[in-house]
């Protein structure tokens, strides 16, 4: 087991080596930040005083080397637009994309499941066939357009809710949150309906298929002619066994809801990490693009290997085959 | 931290009444605007950008100050002259404090103009403002002497875009000291409150500023990037006022009863660039069924010429500006300083064009690459398109390829383009900017030519504009500009399209007046009496 970890460590550690690699040469090839952060103004001189400044007058591998040795004392540079260390801004966008996310995924339970439960149970009714093909839309639509429609009809038609922004925010264990104040709320809930649609669906389309296959099982049947009540049967019989995958792919989904919400935070201008990195990559400030790819990636691999040794624990086959190997 | 903590408990108690109640009530005294480019920074000399030179303007002032016809009104210096050719003399507006109380005098002048040029890391500097300057003498607390290295009639001009610091304040003052308020002192009309990078900037009004009293308490200055959400916003009422309005949506605000448009002739303007930098083929011309050129056609002042005669400007204002323009003939619009009377946008003319393609050795055409940004200036994309269609019209068969900016500005400074679409907003609203950047041949000790991408090259221009920059009488100077730029519009240097306009919009209520020089600032909205 000792061995299996120590192995998967070390192809971890390779992986985010090799990513170094890529992201840097792969965000260093794309244009020049200097004309596009310098004032038109500027003469020669000043221009060269700038790719000086910036560091960009190095050759490609002693930026990488530089970048590859503070990296290891956690500093991944300062960011080219805010002269400000680029993991304390990504840090400090942070909790606004958290709380959009777990709200995004909160609606997603909380709509998706009864939804997807009714349709399962009553495939055949209209009531389920309206809501199948409603979550059809859920996955196709684009989610600029239908947050702007969103903007359109709720805050600018009706004005129930603010069209943008982030509301008043207070503090939780040192940290500010916005979800914590009545306005804060309000401001949250069109961007994280906004966000949730994709995982409406996907929950809903998920917990019918779930649904159905188990209603077949014998389990079921047993339970059904013991007598116990019909809410027993699905809310503890069925329910409890359709959550472990619905479980398991939101809790995956909300990985790429916090590193993808791009687009929905620039459309509200929500101010969080995923707008960070648009404006970034709009003015080419390279420490910021490459210091958040890079948390991405720790994030996914740590997701992974977490995942690995947990089969590995719970299915003596993978470690097996693997001592094999 | 217990500041927060403590308002965002009281928020959540009081609930949702009380808060429409405490807006309502703050709703007569506080602006908030939404505005399209976010402001990176409020160290007002860390990096030289549109935004962060507006914000600063409500925290800090310069010695020169600029109205919004772009033109030198007293700032914190009362007046200014020339005392002999290299030395400029600034009598100081007395009694001035910064918001820390501390006293503003000569000696922060001098501070200033240490500071500007070296701030760490600054991606670009204000440093292209101070070059001139090589000396600053204090004569007493409200007299201060700028020695030039040589005859620079440009110093109020320059010194109009650097924010004065204060020397007991800003010693030693990094940029995250003004971006977390420590140090965001100045003696602008309003005092700095918070900055939420990618958000908001929050403001108070400076009572004890010497200037008419700002109509606003407080201010609320938000970043809203999304042009249709910025619409959005003030269409829903949560922000009072808004900029860069998208020209797809100004004809339908102007129908809605509740916002008003302001807008403005601006000074940017939109022109095409060409390939100079050889003689030889250019890389995106080549004949008309596809054959490689011996030489280089654009060196040909009748096919530059047909060039621009085969644009339809007025339709290109129209159609694709929706009337957000105007054609241009030159770098600057009617009533500013250096502006030639009477040169006027080139006619649309597909006979004559067609003529001098012919007479310069092509009667078959030609094959061109349009090459263009597709997200920097507003409908870059569609006028390149536009002019593709024209340009095919008299027989030059055009490709058209807009590209994002990131990708596009580093190859228009290598040369790689023969044709391109490039904007100038000329901030000093005067004709030398653009006749030094785009049209003086390229050098690097003289500084000019530096966003000269096609290497336009004209001796008598160089002499003119030298001439010109060595002149401190107004008048000549004047003279001396206009005829650079005549010279370089008969030359066709750049192929100008059009000259932006700069548009607003307000929630009704509100009176905003326009800036030629694209400033969104609090200090020009106003209660509609």
């Amino acid at each position: 087991m000792i061995v299996y970890l120590i192995r998967r460590l070390m192809q971890s550690t390779l992986v985010v080596l090799a990513m170094t690699v890529i992201l840097f040469v792969g965000v260093y090839a794309i244009g020049d930040p200097v004309e596009i952060l310098i004032s038109p103004d500027a003469d020669q001189m000043e221009r060269e005083r700038a790719i000086a400044a910036l560091g960009l007058d190095r050759p490609l591998w002693l930026q990488y080397l530089t970048f590859l040795q503070n990296a290891l004392r956690g500093d991944l540079g300062r960011s080219f637009v805010f002269n400000e260390p680029a993991l304390t801004l990504i840090m400090q966008k942070m909790p606004a994309t958290l709380e959009l996310a777990f709200a995004a995924t909160f609606f997603a339970i909380l709509i998706g499941l009864p939804l997807g439960l009714w349709a399962g149970l009553r495939p055949e009714a209209r009531s389920s066939r309206v809501i199948m093909a409603t979550s059809i839309l859920g996955f196709s639509l684009p989610s600029f357009w239908v947050g702007l429609m969103l903007i359109m009809v709720f805050a600018v038609q009706l004005g129930w809710l603010p069209s943008t922004g982030r509301g008043p925010t207070a503090e939780l264990f040192g940290v500010q949150w916005s979800f914590l104040t009545i306005d804060g709320l309000r401001h949250l809930i069109l961007p994280a309906i906004n966000l949730s649609l994709f995982k409406v669906s996907l929950v809903i389309r998920l917990t019918r298929a779930g649904v159905r296959e188990t209603v077949l099982m014998d389990y079921v049947k047993f339970a059904r002619a013991k007598g116990l009540s019909e809410s027993r049967v699905i809310f503890v019989h069925v329910l409890k066994n359709i959550m472990i995958p619905v479980i398991t792919v939101t809790a995956l989904e909300f990985g790429s809801t916090i590193a993808f919400s791009v687009v929905t935070e620039s459309i509200f201008a929500w101010p969080g990490m995923g707008k960070l990195i648009i404006d970034s990559i709009y003015v080419l400030d390279r420490p910021v693009i490459v210091a958040y790819l890079m948390i991405i990636v720790l994030m996914f691999i740590m997701l992974n290997f977490t995942v690995d040794v947990l089969y590995s624990v719970l299915d003596p086959r993978v470690r097996l085959q693997d001592q094999k190997a | 931290m217990t500041i927060a903590a403590s308002r965002g408990i009281r928020a959540t108690l009081l609930g949702a009444t009380a808060a429409l109640a405490l807006a309502a009530g703050a709703g007569a005294q506080t602006l908030t605007l939404g505005v399209g480019a976010p402001i990176t920074s409020i160290d007002p000399h860390y990096h030289n950008l549109s935004p962060n030179n507006a914000m600063a303007e409500h925290i800090f002032e310069r010695l020169v100050a600029v109205d919004d016809k772009a033109r030198q009104i007293p700032g914190l210096a009362e007046s200014w002259r020339a005392v002999d050719d290299t030395t400029w003399e600034f009598k100081l507006r007395p009694g001035v404090k910064f918001h820390n109380g501390s006293d503003f005098t000569a000696e922060d002048v001098a501070f200033t103009l240490t500071r500007a040029p070296n701030v760490p890391n600054s991606p670009s500097g204000f440093g292209i403002y101070t070059r001139a300057v090589a000396e600053v003498q204090v004569v007493d607390p409200t007299t201060v002497r700028i020695k030039t290295r040589s005859v620079y009639p440009l110093l109020p001009t320059d010194l109009a875009q650097v924010a004065v610091l204060d020397r007991e304040t800003h010693q030693n003052a990094a940029t995250e000291d003004f971006n977390s308020g420590k140090v965001a002192f100045g003696t602008g009309p309003y005092r700095f409150v918070r900055y939420a990078p990618g958000d908001r900037v929050e403001l108070e009004r400076n009572d004890n500023h010497w200037g008419p009293r700002q109509p606003w308490e407080r201010v609320n200055y938000r970043m809203i990037v999304n042009d249709a959400a910025r619409t959005a916003a003030l269409l829903a009422g949560d922000v009072d006022f808004i900029d860069q309005v998208p020209t797809t949506d100004v004809a339908r605000l102007r129908r809605d009863q509740r916002v008003a448009i302001s807008e403005i002739v601006g000074l940017r303007i939109i022109y095409l660039h060409m390939d100079r930098s050889r003689t030889d083929a250019t890389p995106f011309i080549t004949g008309p069924n596809g054959e490689a050129l011996a030489k280089n056609p654009l060196e040909d002042v009748r096919v530059r010429r047909a060039l621009s005669l085969a644009i339809d400007r007025k339709a290109i204002v129209e159609r694709v500006m929706e009337g957000a323009a105007i054609p241009a003939g030159q770098f600057l619009p009617p009533g500013t300083y250096s502006h030639v009377p009477g040169l006027e946008a080139p006619g649309f003319d597909a006979d004559s064009a067609k003529r001098l393609l012919a007479e310069a050795g092509f009667p078959n055409g030609l094959r061109i690459t349009l090459h263009g940004p597709s997200d920097r200036y507003v409908n870059d994309g569609r006028i390149i398109q536009a002019i593709g269609q024209m340009w095919t019209r008299i027989g030059i068969r055009t490709a058209v390829e807009p590209m994002p900016w990131t990708n596009f500005i580093a190859r228009a400074g290598r040369q790689e383009f023969s044709v391109f679409l490039v904007g100038w907003g000329s901030t000093t609203g005067e004709a030398s900017s653009p006749l030094r950047s785009l049209v003086a041949t390229f050098s690097r000790e003289k500084g000019y030519g530096a966003s000269n991408r096609g290497r336009y090259s004209n001796k008598d221009l160089d002499a003119l504009l030298e001439r010109a920059l060595a002149t401190v009488d107004d008048e000549a100077r004047e003279k001396l500009l206009q005829d650079a730029t005549r010279l370089a519009m008969e030359d066709v240097g750049i192929i100008p399209l059009h000259i932006q306009k700069n548009v607003w919009a307000t929630r009704s209520g509100f009176v905003h007046t326009p800036r030629v020089d694209e400033l969104t600032r609090a200090m020009d909205v106003a209660p509609a009496r």
